[in-house]
C-alpha cells in the first residue's frame, strides 16, 4: 500500500487514480497515525512553500514525515512535494524545508514566462530504477515558479531545460522527487509512477520491517 | 526545451458532449469521457471541458464527468461554464480537474480571480476572454457567451487578470470563431506581449497552417481547437507531425 500525504495541497485524487490506473493500492492520508501501515510515500503539493510547510506543521506531519525517510521505504515527492524535500525554499522570504536533501530552492530568473508551464523533456543524467524504461528526452508535464538546487549534484537524476538548466527528478537512497506531475504525464508519468510502485512492492519483501 | 501544446476543447450539455460525436472507434460517442480518453491516447497536451448546461440545475451531472474523467484520463483538463464562486471552483478541483476556466464570473467579480488563485494556486485559475475588435489595434471583451459587450479593453482586462493572480489566458476571438479562417493573430500577438502568462489562442482554426500560426506569428504557447478534431478533418498526430515540420516543438510525436 502507497500512502498519500493530504495536507490540504495539491490534487490527490489524481495521484490516487493514476496509481491505481497502474495497478497499485493507494490511500489518502489525512493525519501521520497511520504511516506505519504504508509501505511508500508520495507527497504531492502546489502553492507555495512556506504555506505547505506550515500546513504540515499544523498537521502534525514533519517529524513523522522525516522519520519515514530514515526509515528507508520510498518516498516520492511531486512538484511542490518535491522542493519541500530540500533544506530552504526562498519563495516570498526564506523558508525551512523537510531538509531530507541538501540545497535550496529559487525562483526561475527573469526573461523567461512564469511558472513555466507546459510539457518538457527530460535529459537523464543517471538511469535508477525509477526512470527505467523512460527513454531519453521523453515530454513530462510541468507548473512551477521555482526550482531546486541540490548542494550535491549527484542528488540530480534528470534535468530538463527552461532557458535554465533545472533539476526534474532528483534523488538519494530512498528519498526522490519529481519537479512535474507524473500523474499528469501520459504516458512516462505513468511509467514512473509503475516503477515507483514496483519498488515500493520489492523493498516490503527485502526489507522486512 | 518547453514544447508548445495543441488542446482539443470539448462542448459538454447535461453531461454529454455536443460536437465531435463521430468517432468510430468510440463505444458511446457521445461520452465526455471516452472521447477525452482518445485524446489523451492520441496525444494532446491537455482537454478542455465547456459545460455550455443552461440549467444550473444539472451541474451535479458536470461534477460526474469530472470525477469519471480523473479515472481515466492522465493529462491535465480544464473545466469552464458557469462557475461563480470559490465553493464551486473548490467543488471541480476536488473533483479532479486540474484548472478551471472564468470567463463571465471573472469579469463581474475580478476578486474571484484573486481568491482563486490564493486558495488553489494561480496555475489552476484560468481567465477565458472573449474578445472582439473595435477599431484597428483595439478589441472589447464580451461576456454571456459573446451576448454581452462590457466596455472593457482586451489588452487592460488581460494585464489585470495577470495582476489578479490568474495563471493562464484563454483568448477567443468572437469575430473568427467559427469562421474556419485562421485565428486572429494581430490580437493574439497583441495580448501575448501585454503579459507574460502563458496564452492560449483559439477561434477561428480550420488549417494545420492556422495552427501553426497561432504559435509563431500569434506567439501563443498553446492552440485551442475543436471541430478540425472533433470531426476528424486532422487527428491529433497529424497535427503536431505538421508542427514538428514547421520546425516548433512538440511532444508525443509515434
Amino acid at each position: 500500500m502507497i500512502g498519500i500525504v493530504d495536507y490540504g495541497r495539491g490534487n490527490l485524487r489524481s495521484v490516487e487514480k493514476a496509481l491505481e490506473k497502474v495497478g497499485f493500492e493507494a490511500v489518502i492520508m489525512a493525519s501521520p497515525n497511520e504511516l506505519s501501515k504504508v509501505k511508500g510515500l508520495i507527497l504531492p503539493g502546489v502553492g507555495a512553500f512556506a504555506d505547505a510547510m506550515e500546513a504540515l506543521k499544523i498537521g502534525g506531519w514533519i517529524e513523522p514525515l522525516i522519520q519515514f525517510a530514515h526509515s528507508g521505504r520510498p518516498f516520492l515527492g511531486i512538484c511542490l512535494g518535491m522542493q519541500i524535500l530540500f533544506e530552504v525554499g526562498e519563495e516570498h522570504g526564506e523558508y525551512a524545508g523537510l531538509g531530507l536533501l541538501a540545497g535550496r530552492v529559487v525562483r526561475f530568473p527573469a526573461g523567461r514566462k512564469v511558472p513555466h508551464m507546459g510539457w518538457n523533456s527530460l535529459e537523464l543524467e543517471q538511469s535508477p530504477r525509477l526512470l527505467e524504461g523512460i527513454p531519453n528526452e521523453s515530454y513530462f508535464y510541468f507548473v512551477h515558479s521555482y526550482y531546486a538546487e541540490p548542494a550535491d549534484k549527484g542528488d540530480i537524476i534528470a534535468t530538463s531545460d527552461y532557458g535554465v538548466v533545472f533539476p526534474a527528478v532528483v534523488g538519494k537512497a530512498n528519498v526522490w522527487g519529481a519537479q512535474f506531475h507524473p500523474e499528469k504525464s501520459s504516458p512516462w508519468g505513468l511509467q514512473l509512477l509503475t516503477n515507483f510502485g514496483k519498488w515500493v512492492n520489492e523493498n516490503d519483501t527485502l526489507s522486512g520491517y | 526545451m518547453l514544447s508548445k501544446r495543441i488542446i482539443p476543447c470539448l462542448d459538454v450539455h447535461d453531461g454529454r458532449v455536443v460536437k465531435g460525436t463521430n468517432f468510430v472507434q468510440l463505444r458511446d460517442a457521445g461520452d465526455p469521457v471516452e472521447l477525452a480518453a482518445l485524446y489523451d491516447r492520441e496525444g494532446a497536451d491537455e482537454l478542455i471541458f465547456l459545460d455550455i448546461t443552461a440549467s444550473s440545475d444539472n451541474r451535479e451531472t458536470m461534477v460526474d464527468v469530472v470525477r469519471r474523467t480523473a479515472e481515466e484520463v492522465f493529462i491535465p483538463f480544464t473545466i469552464g461554464g458557469g462557475l461563480r464562486t470559490i465553493e464551486d471552483i473548490r467543488r471541480m478541483l476536488r473533483a479532479g480537474a486540474d484548472k478551471i476556466a472564468l470567463n463571465t464570473s471573472a469579469v463581474k467579480t475580478p476578486r474571484l480571480i484573486q481568491e482563486g488563485a490564493h486558495a488553489f494556486g494561480s496555475q489552476c485559475i484560468v481567465v477565458a476572454i472573449d474578445a472582439r475588435k473595435t477599431a484597428q489595434g483595439q478589441w472589447e471583451v464580451y461576456i454571456h457567451g459573446g451576448r454581452t459587450a462590457t466596455g472593457k479593453d482586451v489588452l487592460e482586462w488581460a494585464a489585470e487578470v495577470e495582476a489578479l493572480g490568474a495563471g493562464e489566458i484563454l483568448l477567443t476571438s468572437m469575430d473568427r470563431d467559427g469562421t474556419k479562417i485562421g485565428y486572429e493573430l494581430e490580437l493574439t500577438r497583441a495580448v501575448s506581449r501585454a503579459v507574460s502568462l502563458p496564452v492560449i489562442a483559439s477561434g477561428g482554426v480550420g488549417t494545420l497552417e492556422h495552427l501553426a500560426e497561432g504559435l509563431t506569428l500569434g506567439e501563443a504557447d498553446a492552440v485551442l481547437a475543436a471541430s478540425i478534431f472533433h470531426y476528424k478533418e486532422y487527428s491529433i498526430q497529424e497535427a503536431k507531425r505538421f508542427l514538428a515540420e514547421r520546425g516548433i516543438l512538440v511532444r508525443g510525436l509515434v
